[in-house]
């Protein structure tokens, strides 16, 4: 296995990392994931991580990496499905990942997504932002 | 019992397979969810670094007994360029090339014991023991 695939999900982008990825791999994901978010207009990434039993320096660095690229193309990026295990164990390698935010699951972090879609919107008025959001969560689930 | 493997470290897929084997072994040794992926955390880096910078070398698991009490050791070696400054290299956030800088610093600790062995053009010998 060469790539990990990059599913599209409405106006977001769904990476799962299903392999103990080698770091080379892992390089390949970061630099298709750049053309995906720019070829798409997507405006969030989701890395799922659920099936990673560990997360050391490199992945953690990559996963940093997507972030502040993602952002610099106008997308936010959440990593869901963090085991346990893994968090306790980053804490002690002493990664922090700055910039990087998780959720529980997909589904926790598609809200997080559109949460932050919606917080991030200039100019709007508290009422036009609801309108605004609502917009383009009904846009997620069709074609952009 | 006493058992020991030496597999090879050349490339980032050796260190995939490293990892398999670390978390086999601490799984053998019956550690827990939490230890094994601290002790397979910290191999990785150190395996990693083997490749990266030692320019290739070997990992050697084991299972050790120290009073009663079991554990995996795993001892990195290379024939690469070694380490200068030791105290410098451990330290947090420093990295000679493109890294985090939290690999060495890291793996120590997240192991029980920690052992490096370095000098330049002597190349460098690291050891991790975890217990169970
Ligand atoms: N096996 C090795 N041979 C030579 N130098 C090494 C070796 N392992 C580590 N080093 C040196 O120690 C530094 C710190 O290593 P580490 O803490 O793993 O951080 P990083 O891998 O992010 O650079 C490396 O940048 C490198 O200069
Ligand atoms: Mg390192």
């Amino acid at each position: 296995m060469d790539k990990i695939p990059i599913l599209k999900l409405g106006e977001f982008l769904l990476v799962t990392v299903q392999v103990d990825m080698h770091d080379r791999l892992a390089m390949t994901l970061q630099d298709d994931l750049t053309e995906r978010i720019v070829a798409s207009h997507a405006r969030g990434v989701l890395i799922d991580i659920s099936a990673l039993d560990i997360v050391d320096s490199f992945i953690g660095r990559m996963l940093a990496n997507i972030a502040a690229m993602s952002a610099i193309l106008d997308a936010q990026t959440v990593v869901v499905g963090m085991r346990p295990a893994v968090a306790i164990t980053l804490v002690e390698l002493g990664l922090s990942l700055p910039g990087v935010r998780t959720a529980l699951n997909v589904e926790k972090g598609m809200e997080l997504l559109r949460a932050r879609m919606r917080e991030v919107e200039p100019g709007q008025t508290a009422e036009g932002q609801a309108a605004y959001g609502e917009g383009r969560v009904q846009q997620a689930d069709g074609v952009e | 019992m006493a058992w020991s493997e030496t597999l090879p470290l050349r490339s980032s897929e050796d260190v995939v397979t490293v990892r398999q084997r670390v978390r086999m072994a601490a799984d053998r040794e019956g550690f827990r969810l939490v230890d094994q992926t601290k002790i397979v955390t910290a191999a990785s880096e150190i395996a990693r670094n083997t490749v990266i910078y030692g320019g290739g070398g070997s990992a050697t698991i084991e299972g050790v007994e120290k009073n009663g009490r079991r554990g995996v050791r795993i001892t990195f070696e290379d024939n690469g360029p070694g380490i200068a400054d030791i105290e410098l290299a451990m330290k947090d956030g420093w990295t000679s090339g493109a890294g985090l800088g939290l690999g060495l610093s890291g793996a120590k600790r997240l192991s029980n014991e920690f052992e490096i062995v370095s000098a330049p053009g002597k190349g460098t010998r690291v050891t991790l023991t975890r217990w169970r």
